[in-house]
């Protein structure tokens, strides 16, 4: 079952309004995503990780996710310095690793940790249903918002009908391995599963038409900005102005 | 509109899917106000298309349709049945869209024009009616599966409509929710069509089944209650049926038979 561990909590970030939050991720990915100066890198990181003490989330399913994300970076650190070109750091046998190579690779590294880290402290504290209204108010096209939240609302239905396909191959024994009758069968499995998306939209139309859907949803959560929200976002937006005076140097780490 | 306007009047009505065999064929049908009726018959003889062809989600290859006295045909006519009848479908899955519980019961309000205020207002009554306070926020497809078709049945009740069409709504409920379900369903003041597989849910709830053969639906068997002596393991212990008395009181004396 897929899961929303942060979604729920009683943190200061939890009890923000969730424009706020978007918008501050929003705008620290960007600052973040172009930054190239480690010391700017470093305040965002050290940043995030704030962040994410604030937010009182569980250790191990932080560093859970961390592990993923980090199991990616580890392909780039594979490849990127190697295929540098420029003088070599340091060697591994016959491949040199290029300094400006293994640079790259830390900046991604620092960047995609720290982004990371952000959208756990200030957006997967709040539930997707949540996420989803508060991107309607902040004016995000309609159909977007409804793309996401029905794909929110019927991922579940997808993985049940998942599951229960994996367990009828199961029951009869199948056992995957290399080889053509499984590449088969997870064929036809991943076959099914559209062929029942398919029937399911079909009837969840039905269902909508029944009650007199007019392609316009409504939403009927409010959100409050309230002092908190105001404070946290003025500190966030210093705190990004900050990251860019020690990308364009202003001032000296 | 008298009260002797049929609201659903089927006539000659002949459907098939594209390339398939006739699913219904030359098929009347009709529903009275006060009616409540139940529909008792194998898989795939068509049951659930006949709600379909009522709602107007597909179309009869031949045959008339009239609602509340009005015979439809197009896409449009059928707007005004779908705010006036409401349809429970087999799948709450397919029933319930929105994250919230709320949202999904305040969407049929809202899509008649009601402002949010008096949505929201609706979607609280008729989950407080069906004893379901406190789900407002909860979401949708945590929900277990008896909950999930009471919360189905309060989004078709808050559209406020004059007659149901309930799909197998007893089908894979634990036993309270049935329960809960045969209690709730004969006190709505609202005519409805009920289909199930379950004899004992539908004496609790129609007054009168029918079953389909033949692409047809067949008329009309009087109830008549009667007891069955059975064993089975624990029998000795005291324990409950579901039994015709004790949910729904029959309306005339019991027959000779029992």
């Amino acid at each position: 079952m897929l899961r929303e561990p942060f979604a729920v909590g009683d943190s200061p970030l939890h009890r923000l309004d969730p424009r706020i939050r978007l918008v501050a991720a929003a705008g620290f990915s960007c600052v973040v995503a172009v930054c190239r100066e480690f010391p700017a890198l470093l305040a965002a990181l050290i940043l995030s990780m704030a962040l994410v003490a604030l937010a009182r989330l569980r250790t191990g399913e932080v560093l859970r996710r961390l592990v993923v994300v980090n199991g990616l970076v580890a392909f780039i650190w594979a490849v990127i310095p190697f295929t540098f070109p420029g003088e070599a750091l340091f060697r591994l046998g016959p491949f040199g690793a290029a300094r400006d190579g293994v640079l790259l690779a830390a900046q991604i590294t620092l960047k995609s940790n720290a982004i990371v880290l952000v959208f756990m402290a200030l957006v997967a504290t709040m539930s997707l249903a949540t996420a989803g209204h508060a991107l309607h108010q902040l004016r995000v096209p309609d159909k977007i918002v409804h793309l996401f939240l029905m794909t929110y609302r019927y991922i579940f239905v997808l993985e049940q009908e998942y599951h229960r396909l994996v367990r009828a191959a199961c029951i009869r024994g199948f056992q995957p391995g290399t080889n053509l009758h499984t590449y088969r069968t997870y064929a036809y499995l991943v076959g099914m599963l559209f062929v029942r998306a398919v029937e399911r939209a079909e009837r969840v139309r039905w269902a909508m038409l029944c009650r007199g859907f007019k392609r316009k949803f409504y939403c009927l959560q409010e959100f409050k900005a309230g002092p908190g929200s105001a404070i946290f976002f003025s500190l966030m937006v210093a705190a990004l102005v900050g990251v860019i005076a020690l990308e364009f140097r202003v001032v000296e780490w | 509109m008298t009260s002797h306007t049929p609201i659903i009047d089927l006539k000659g009505v002949t459907f098939g899917y594209p390339g398939g065999p006739l699913i219904l064929r030359d098929l009347d049908f009709t529903l009275y106000p006060g009616q409540r009726i139940g529909v008792m018959a194998p898989n795939g003889s068509g049951k659930t298309t006949l709600f379909h062809l009522i709602m107007g989600l597909v179309k009869p290859l031949s045959g008339q349709i009239s609602i509340f006295g009005k015979t439809l045909r197009e896409e449009k006519d059928f707007a005004e049945v779908r705010r006036r009848i409401g349809l429970l479908f087999q799948d709450p899955d397919d029933q319930l869209f929105s994250p919230t519980v709320l949202e999904d019961v305040a969407f049929g309000p809202l899509n008649l024009g009601k402002t949010q205020a008096e949505a929201g207002a609706i979607a609280r009554r008729t989950l407080d009616f069906l004893g379901l306070n406190g789900f407002e926020d909860r979401i949708t497809f945590k929900l277990s599966g008896g909950e999930k078709r009471l919360v189905s049945l309060a989004t078709v009740l808050a559209m406020e409509p004059d007659a149901l069409l309930l799909d197998e709504p007893e089908n894979a409920l634990d036993a309270r929710t049935r329960a809960r379900l045969i209690e709730i369903l004969p006190s709505l003041d609202l005519s409805y069509v009920l289909i199930s597989h379950e004899l004992d849910f539908l004496t609790s709830t129609a007054d009168a089944v029918y079953t389909m053969e033949n692409g047809k639906v067949l008329l009309d068997q009087e109830f008549r209650a009667h007891q069955h002596v059975h064993a089975h393991p624990l029998g000795a212990r005291p324990h409950e049926h579901y039994a015709l008395e004790d949910a729904h009181p029959p309306k005339q004396p019991p027959g000779k038979n029992e």
